[in-house]
């Protein structure tokens, strides 16, 4: 029930507003320091008053964290993890719910156990598979006492080891699973007498009703893959491999360098790497509410 | 167009038997109603000769080839959906030619074929539309266009118009038919609904609890129903039914009080068989001019009357006949029944319907019924 009352529309007002404020305010004040040189940043308190240092401190960030590369970098894995867990998310949904073998209801729950192991409860074995994929193959077959003598392949310090262990999660698989069990069954029994194999429907049919949804889990991943930070810093040590949120923990020299953390700079670089997942969010968010709240068939 | 042919075909869903040996041969270009309740394995059957659901055992030959082994495409049959099932994200001329582009059909041909398709169920003012913006009668309309189009061999209807209100389901009913009666396709079309069978089909198919009860036209399937519950599902309101004893001299007697007279030729009965008589409310003939039964001799029902319905045309009687109830239909026009009096019913012999207490099927002598 709505009601509308003048003083019940002030107050809900007023909530959403000091709501939003609550939530700009360490923003503004993060573009602010951004505008002012290095004393005038320490001083206490801060001037709220934009300087007019912007440009300097933007450069410098942007060089010293080396940003042309790393937002590439950052760019490259946001949209592998992003595209690599739609796909995946979307065909094991697929087999899950329209094809009928044995074992799929344990498969199901099997994915759906990983939800509970994020990557940082895993990331030893985790990071052991990275530095030889194969490996998993190896001891199985070295279980029998078998040397089948296959090569090394490493992943560190790779797109691929940085994508891959980020899109085996099953957030996407248990969205998809059920939005396509709300799917009328008659829609896959008409495709069926109009002649579309399985994956004609999945394509012509299936796609197309779930592109909302898709939006809602592309806007999701790439923000959780943008914002990943310990799987880069543990598989990438090489510079030009660096992604955006490990470059900002660089320019921000802890006190074990004995420096003071240059604070104009490193906020200027934080405003950098938070644009990206900006646009995305702003370009899909209409999509991204639809797919979260309706369900139109 | 083709023929199709069930042989002994069951289905059964684990252990459950659902369909028990059905046989039925439709002849090429026949329109077929499937009729029963809920759960009587109609659908299930229907669902088997479109490949949708496996055949345990038997056999579906459409135009002459065994179809079990093969994929719904590959059948030749097209299905109408209860819920329409048209692909919501498609524009009308999309989803009409939907099995064309599957199929590899030439853009222009296929824009070609849609529009005559169309054209055929009065849509071309709506192909540009989605689904989400017609009404129900036109969904349904896109439906049969998108079952047309393919000019397949045969026509499938599942409950196609139980979703529509009932005066948009007379005038699709017509449509229908009218379609049919162009286009000669082979028609399979399940229903529970009396009304649209008997209406629409040359030929009915009465199923119960996973049998067939009884192939018959319309008109036979009414005045010759082959089992009590043909006889009681046919019909609105349902045939009056009552124990009764053969006796000599072609009478029956009711159990409970009452007698009719019969015509023992048109039955295989004996003297003294303990049977089911049954009577239809609008083959019920009132006796008022004869009060006492005793002093007239002439069989007859004690019939007391307790509910009176209007239905515009026809009046609907509800009473008892002893301690049972008893139903009669009559012409509105006819003088109205006091309620509470007690009114002697009889009905022609001819309209006698006698069934065996055991089996439940019809006693008639089938030669001498179809000679008629």
């Amino acid at each position: 029930m709505i009601e509308r009352t003048p003083i019940l529309n002030f107050v809900t007002h007023a909530i959403l507003l000091s709501g939003l404020v609550i939530l700009l305010l360490p923003i503004f004040i993060v573009l602010i320091a951004t505008t002012h040189d290095l004393p005038t940043v320490n001083t206490v308190p801060m001037p709220l008053w934009p300087g007019s240092h912007m440009l300097e401190n933007w450069s410098a960030a942007w060089t010293k964290g080396d940003f042309a590369r790393a937002l590439v970098n950052s760019l490259v894995v946001a949209v592998g993890v992003t595209v690599g867990k739609i796909t995946i998310a979307a065909l094991s949904a697929f087999s899950i719910v329209y094809f009928r073998y044995p074992g799929r209801t344990v498969l199901f729950w099997l994915i759906f156990i990983t939800l509970m192991l994020p990557l940082e409860v895993r990331i030893v074995p985790t990071y052991a598979v990275a530095a030889d994929a194969l490996r998993p193959i190896k001891a199985l077959f070295s279980l029998g006492n078998i040397d089948i003598g296959l090569p090394e392949w490493n992943l560190l310090n790779s797109y691929t080891g940085l994508i891959l262990p980020l899109i085996a999660t099953a957030t996407g698989t248990f969205l998809y699973r059920q939005f396509f069990l709300t799917v009328p069954e008659e829609l896959c029994e008409s495709a069926k007498m109009d002649g579309a194999g399985p994956l004609r429907f999945f394509w012509d049919i299936l796609i197309p009703l779930s592109a909302t949804n898709m939006a809602a889990l592309a806007v999701i991943m790439f923000v959780y893959a943008w914002n990943q930070f310990l799987w880069p810093l543990l598989v990438v040590n090489k510079p030009h491999m660096m992604t955006a949120t490990v470059q900002l923990d660089r320019i921000v020299p802890g006190p074990l360098f004995g420096q003071p953390p240059i604070w104009n700079e490193a906020m200027a670089a934080t405003l950098i790497v938070m644009i990206p997942p900006l646009i995305v969010v702003i370009m899909l968010q209409r999509w991204f509410i639809r797919g979260l709240i309706q369900s139109d068939k | 167009m083709a023929d199709v042919s069930i042989r002994n075909v069951r289905k059964s869903y684990g252990k459950t038997e659902v369909v028990h040996g059905v046989s039925l041969d439709i002849p090429d270009g026949t329109f077929v109603a499937i009729l029963g309740p809920s759960g009587c394995g109609k659908s299930t059957v229907l669902r088997m000769i479109a490949g949708l659901e496996t055949i345990t055992a038997g056999e579906i030959a459409i135009g002459g080839q065994v179809v079990n082994a093969l994929e719904p495409r590959e059948r030749g049959c097209a299905m109408v959906f209860q819920n329409y099932a048209l692909y919501p994200h498609m524009t009308v001329a999309d989803n009409i030619g939907y099995a064309l582009k599957v199929a590899g059909v030439a853009k222009a041909e296929r824009r070609r074929r849609v529009e005559e398709a169309a054209r055929t169920v009065e849509l071309t003012e709506f192909l540009d539309r989605r689904p989400g913006q017609l009404s129900g009668g036109q969904r349904q309309r896109v439906a049969m266009a998108r079952a047309i189009v393919r000019e397949p061999k045969v026509f499938l209807f599942d409950e196609p118009l139980s979703n529509l209100d009932a005066k948009l389901r007379a005038a699709m009913r017509l449509e229908i038919r009218r379609l049919h009666n162009r286009l000669k396709a082979t028609s399979v079309f399940v229903t529970h609904d009396q009304a649209e069978a008997l209406t629409l089909a040359d030929l009915v198919v009465v199923m119960n609890a996973g049998t067939i009860e009884q192939i018959a036209s319309p008109r036979d399937l009414y005045r010759h129903p082959a089992s009590r519950f043909v006889a009681g599902f046919i019909g609105s309101p349902p045939m009056n039914m009552m124990p009764g004893v053969i006796t000599a001299g072609g009478g029956v007697e009711i159990a409970g009080g009452g007698r009719l007279a019969i015509d023992l030729d048109d039955f295989d009965i004996e003297i003294g068989r303990a049977v089911d008589v049954g009577m239809r409310p609008e083959d019920v003939i009132l006796d008022s001019r004869m009060q006492d039964a005793a002093a007239t001799g002439q069989p007859a029902l004690a019939f007391t009357a307790e509910l009176t319905e209007e239905l515009g045309a026809t009046r609907l009687i509800y009473g008892k006949s002893g301690a049972r109830d008893f139903a009669i239909a009559m012409p509105a026009s006819s003088p109205q029944l006091p309620h509470g009096q007690v009114t002697r019913v009889h009905a022609a012999p001819a309209r006698i319907h006698l069934f065996d207490q055991t089996t439940g099927l019809s006693l008639r002598n089938v030669a001498r019924a179809q000679a008629q």
